[in-house]
Order: C-alpha cells, then structure tokens, then sequence
C-alpha cells in the first residue's frame, strides 16, 4: 500500500509525531531498560511492586475493544483447529468417505457435506486451516528475519550501505508482489514450504522499508544520543533501544501479514500453482467448489472453503486493527 | 515540479530495466519450456531443438536479455510461445482493454461510492449511517477479491433466486451490462473500503478545524459548509490513496477474472503461467510495472496541483 509521497523525505509514508513534552509509555519503557543496570541494584522490592507494564496496558486496551475481542476469539479458534487439526477432524484430510456420496449435502453426520471425491469436507477445511497456519504463520518469520535486520542496519547506518539496500528494495517493490511470488512458486514449483519460502523472500521488502523508517526516526532521539554519549556501540544501541520503540509497528506489520499471506496461498492454490492436490487447501478447495454446474447443484462444496478464508481474514484484520490502537497509546481517540 | 517529473522518468528507467532483469532472470532458470513435450502436442526433440534456435532461446543469457530489451524498446514483444504464432502485442491488444475496462469501471464504483458513504458516515458521525459504513468498510477491506466474488455469487445468483428474487445476474462471462456487474463489486470492494474509511477520518479531522467553524459562524448552510469548505479539503489526502487503489485493482484482476472467467489479461496471464509462456508473462509484468509507476507520477503531480503547500 505504501506509496511514495513528496512530502516524507525517507519516501516510505512513514512520519513519526515529533517530540512531544510528555514521553510516551514506550519511550518510558525505553528508559527503564535503558537503566536497567541500574534498577538491578535496587533490590526485589522495587520489582515486586505491582505495575503497569507497556504490555499489561495494551492488553486492557486491546480487550476493551469490541470488534479486537471478535478477531481474537476467531483467530484462537482458527489456531486450535488448526493445530489440533489431526485429533478433530473425523476423517483424514485426503480420505474418501464413500465415492457413491460425492457432493452429498450436509448433514449431521457431514456439518459441511461432502466433496466431488466424497471427502468430508469438514475434516478438509481443518488440515487446511492447518496449511493457512503454516503458511501465515512461517512467511512472516521469514519476513522478520530477513526485513527487521536488513531496515535496521539501513535506518541506523545509512549512507551507502542504505542507498545500495534501498535501491534493491525499490526494484523488488516495483514488482506487484503478487507477481513477484507467482513467478517464484512458477521457478520453484507448487508445494507448500515453496510457498511460504516465496511469500516470506517477497514479503520482506515491505518489513525493511517500515523498520528502515521507524529506526530512521529514532536515531535522532534524545534518548540515543545520550546512550551514544555514554559510549553504547551501534548493535547495543539499535538492540537495547532503538528496537523496543519499533516493535509497535512490528507487531502490526506481522498481524496483517499473516491473513496476507493466508490470502496469497489460496489465490495460488486457487488458480492450481500453489498447494500440490492431495493437501487439503482451502484455496483448492474454492476452486474445487466453483468448477461449472457445482455452483448452484451444490453451493456447500463453495461455501464453507469460502466462509473460511472469509472469516479468517476478518478475525486477523479486527485483531490488526485492535492492536495497532492498542499499542499506540498516542493514536487513541 | 517539470523538473521534479522528468527526475521521476529518468529515475524510473534504471528500476523498469532491473526490473525486466530480475523476471528475465527468474524465468530463465524456471524448469520446462512451452516446447516441452509434455507442455504441448509430443514434438520431438529435434524439432524442440529448431524451435530453441528460432526464438534464440540456444544463445547466453546477456545477448538474449540485450536483444529482448533492444526490441521491446522497439515495441516488439515477440511472439508468444504457447500461443504461436500470435504475437504478444497482438494478445495483450485484445485481452488489456478487457481489463482496462474492469478495472475502470471497479475504480470508479470505488471512488463513488467510496466517497459517498465516507463522507456521509462523517457528516452524520456516530449516527446509524457512520456505523452502517464503517461495517461495511471492514467487511469489505478484509475480504479477498476472489473470496468477494464467491461470496456475491453465492447470494445473488444461487442465493436469490432459490429465494423467489431472480436479478438475472450470470455466473461469469462477458458479454453485456449484466456481466459486468458482479466483477466490478468484487474488484472494487476492498479500495471502496479504503476509500471510505480515509475519506471519513480526513473529512472528521477537518470537521473540526477551525476554519470549518467560522464558516458556520457567517451563516453558511450546513451544505454550504460541506461542500465548500469540508469536502474541498478532506478530498487532498485521499488523493493519494488513488496509485495504491490502481494497484490493487490491478492485481485483483488476476484473480477476479479467473473466477467470473473474463477474457482479460489477468486471465490469460494465469493461463501463460500453468503453460509457461515466458514472453507473455516477461510482456505482462514489464506492462504493470510501467502501468503502476505512471499512475504513481500521476497522483503525485495531481496532488502537487491541488494542493499549493506542496512544493517539489
């Protein structure tokens, strides 16, 4: 989503608010574990006293917020399915419940009916929550270890070690990432760990250009300064200071990117180049459940796959949203 | 603002020429051929061979890559390797203007309606109009755009008529009015929403401003005031939201036509990608990439224009 704008210098869209008198519980935080070899002297006592950290209040916050509480309860559900997937689900997720059945409407014995094969589709849709799971899950950590790092270095340092990693950023960006991961997965073939592996390699760009922004702001701070004063090296200072007052947008960055990536799966998975056809994938399966004449002899082989990713979707996003005002106590109405 | 454009053009030639770099690159080491046997009709691997040499497919790398830049700079794409011996200006002149026309069409319904409900839900803030919009823009910003087409499938055209109300809307195709329907919501869903939400928290912002309440203070109708003074200026930030909205639209494409089967280039794209047409795939990444890029310049300038505190 992120244009570049005339108006930031660092093109990302990024602007932080400038400093205000009253510090941020962040930057409070901050200056805490800044001191922290300090506080280490002053006893169990000082600990021990029950406060408010940075993290107790975001989570009040965040469970004030309605539509926050909805993403949260589907997104749990959605990981419990997912993981438990293989204790829950009555069949497996490629068994074939009875050939003669296929496409029998749901019942209480099938909640989602069965499928053109006479699979249940129930047990389905759970080992493909598993796949989205994975799938969101892992091409997010690979977009952290690759994007976090690489901004960081370029935010802090800048100079030609930032121009050179910005350029390759601006060349990747200019692909419609979409693009960019179906021509990996197209190199790389269908399959599940080459599509996280392509989402995450593509995903990482956008992760940099945010961090890259974020620490460009920060080392400017007072507060780095006066670490750099005081003779703190530059990994110490990015990894006491700099990056604790990112994580906020870390964290939202990575919430939505999980539903992203989800989405992503089932787009490929949906075309016939993502998720190899055994696996259940929710994808595979919309496609499945939209081939001619299904649609309306048999809308249930349509309909849950698509309830699925729908609802997934919507719970990551309410959460996203909910987390991002609940971390960012300057941003609340 | 001439010269901060032509920097913008120069800037973008290196980033189009990398860009064709990397995808030349990828598709070069992607396994399998259009000629492969498996992909086509069992030719036999003499012919394969002559094929290869025709294309130039048996030289290194770089003279392919400079001959494929040198010619593209000439307008020619080549010939498209699935579909021989069509070129692939010829398939992109007859599938782009589908899209274009979805596209165009799914942006405006965006824009509009977008627009509207944003700039109601702030006039009546936290009436049932504000809560009515604002849901609907969560629904519609978390819901892929081919989840979305399903989903309008499903409730009008299985949904709806089972139920007594028959709007005569297909499954896919696209032959008249009627078709165009459903794929123009389904693309247009998710930047309507943006639409909305951007629009509605610009125009609260300037709601509030100062100059707002002293035009009420000489007497403007409540209209008056909406129109001329808010609208005017909450509608410059949003500007900007148009390049990302062309984007999404764009891409959507893919997806969308495929499940409303258009006969678009997202479609046909897809189909290059199953058979591994490479010069299509080149073609069509390289066009959005430039499609993209100008539409950014664009709104860049035309948010210099409207807005006189911006200065390149």
């Amino acid at each position: 989503m992120a244009q570049s704008h005339p108006r930031t210098l660092d093109g990302d869209g990024l602007t932080l608010p400038p400093q205000t008198a009253t510090p941020s519980a962040s930057e409070l935080a901050a200056g805490v574990g800044g001191a922290g070899s300090l506080s280490r002297f002053a006893g169990g006592e000082l600990t021990n006293r029950r406060q408010r950290s940075l993290w107790g209040d975001a989570w009040r916050r965040l469970l004030r917020n309605k539509l926050a509480v909805i993403g949260l309860v589907i997104v749990t559900v959605f990981m419990v399915l997912a993981v438990f997937a293989p204790v829950l689900a009555p069949y497996g997720q490629s068994e074939v419940v009875d050939y003669r059945l296929a496409r029998y409407d749901p019942t209480w014995t099938w909640p989602f009916g069965l499928d053109a094969n006479g699979r249940d589709m129930f047990s389905r849709i759970l080992f493909g929550a598993q796949v989205s799971l994975v799938v969101g899950v892992l091409s997010q950590v690979i977009v952290m270890l690759i994007g976090v790092p690489l901004g960081a270095i370029s935010g802090y340092f800048g100079g030609s070690v930032d121009n050179t990693l910005m350029r390759l950023v601006d060349v990747i960006y200019a692909i419609p990432q979409l693009l960019l991961v179906l021509l990996f997965v197209n190199w790389w073939g269908p399959g599940l760990v080459n599509i996280f592996l392509a989402i995450g390699l593509v995903g990482w760009v956008t992760e940099a250009r945010l961090v890259r922004g974020t620490f460009l702001a920060l080392r400017e701070q007072e507060y780095v300064n006066a670490a750099r004063v005081t003779g703190a090296n530059g990994v110490y200072i990015m990894l006491r200071h700099i990056l604790p007052n990112s994580l906020t947008p870390i964290i939202v960055a990575l919430t939505f990117g999980i539903p992203t990536a989800i989405f992503t799966e089932a787009a490929l998975s949906y075309v016939g180049v993502g998720i190899r056809p055994p696996q259940a994938s929710w994808g595979m399966m919309v496609a499945d459940g939209s081939k001619p004449g299904y649609i309306q002899s048999d809308p249930h082989m349509l309909l849950f796959p698509v309830l699925a990713i729908g609802l997934t979707m919507l719970g990551f996003t309410f959460l996203g949203d909910g987390l991002r005002d609940a971390l960012d106590p300057k941003g609340n109405d | 603002m001439l010269r901060y454009s032509i920097n913008r053009i120069i800037w973008f030639i290196p980033t189009l020429l990398a860009m064709a770099a990397v995808t030349f690159l990828i598709m070069s080491v992607t396994p399998g051929s259009p000629f492969d046997p498996s992909a086509g009709n069992g030719v036999n691997p003499e012919t394969i061979a002559n094929l290869e040499r025709l294309y130039g497919l048996d030289r290194p790398l770089p003279e392919r890559f400079g001959k494929y830049v040198w010619n593209a700079v000439h307008g020619d794409f080549g010939v498209s390797y699935h579909s021989r011996p069509q070129t692939v200006k010829d398939i992109i002149g007859r599938t782009f203007p589908v899209s274009l026309q979805l596209g165009a069409m799914a942006t405006v319904f965006a824009v509009v309606i977008g627009m509207t409900l944003g700039t109601l839900a702030a006039v009546n803030q936290n009436g049932w109009l504000d809560y009515f919009s604002v849901t609907l823009a969560i629904l519609f910003y978390s819901m892929p755009n081919f989840v979305m087409g399903f989903v309008l499938i499903l409730f009008f055209v299985v949904w709806l008529p089972n139920h007594g109300i028959d709007l005569g809307l297909p499954v896919g195709g696209w032959g008249g009015p009627r078709d165009w329907i459903l794929p123009m919501i389904a693309l247009g869903a998710a930047p309507l929403a943006t639409l909305a939400r951007y629009t509605r928290s610009s125009m609260i912002e300037v709601i509030r401003s100062d100059f707002v309440r002293t035009a009420r203070a000489k007497g403007l109708t409540e209209n008056g005031v909406v129109v001329k003074h808010v609208l005017k200026n909450a509608l410059v930030p949003v500007v900007t939201l148009i390049g990302p909205i062309f984007a999404a639209v764009g891409t959507g494409s893919f997806f969308v036509e495929q499940v409303f089967n258009i006969p678009g280039m997202g479609k046909f794209f897809v189909t290059s990608m199953q058979v591994q047409d490479q010069t299509m795939i080149l073609a069509v990444v390289l066009l959005y990439g430039v499609f993209l890029a100008a539409m950014n310049l664009a709104v860049d300038l035309i948010y210099g224009l409207i807005d006189p505190r911006i200065r390149y």
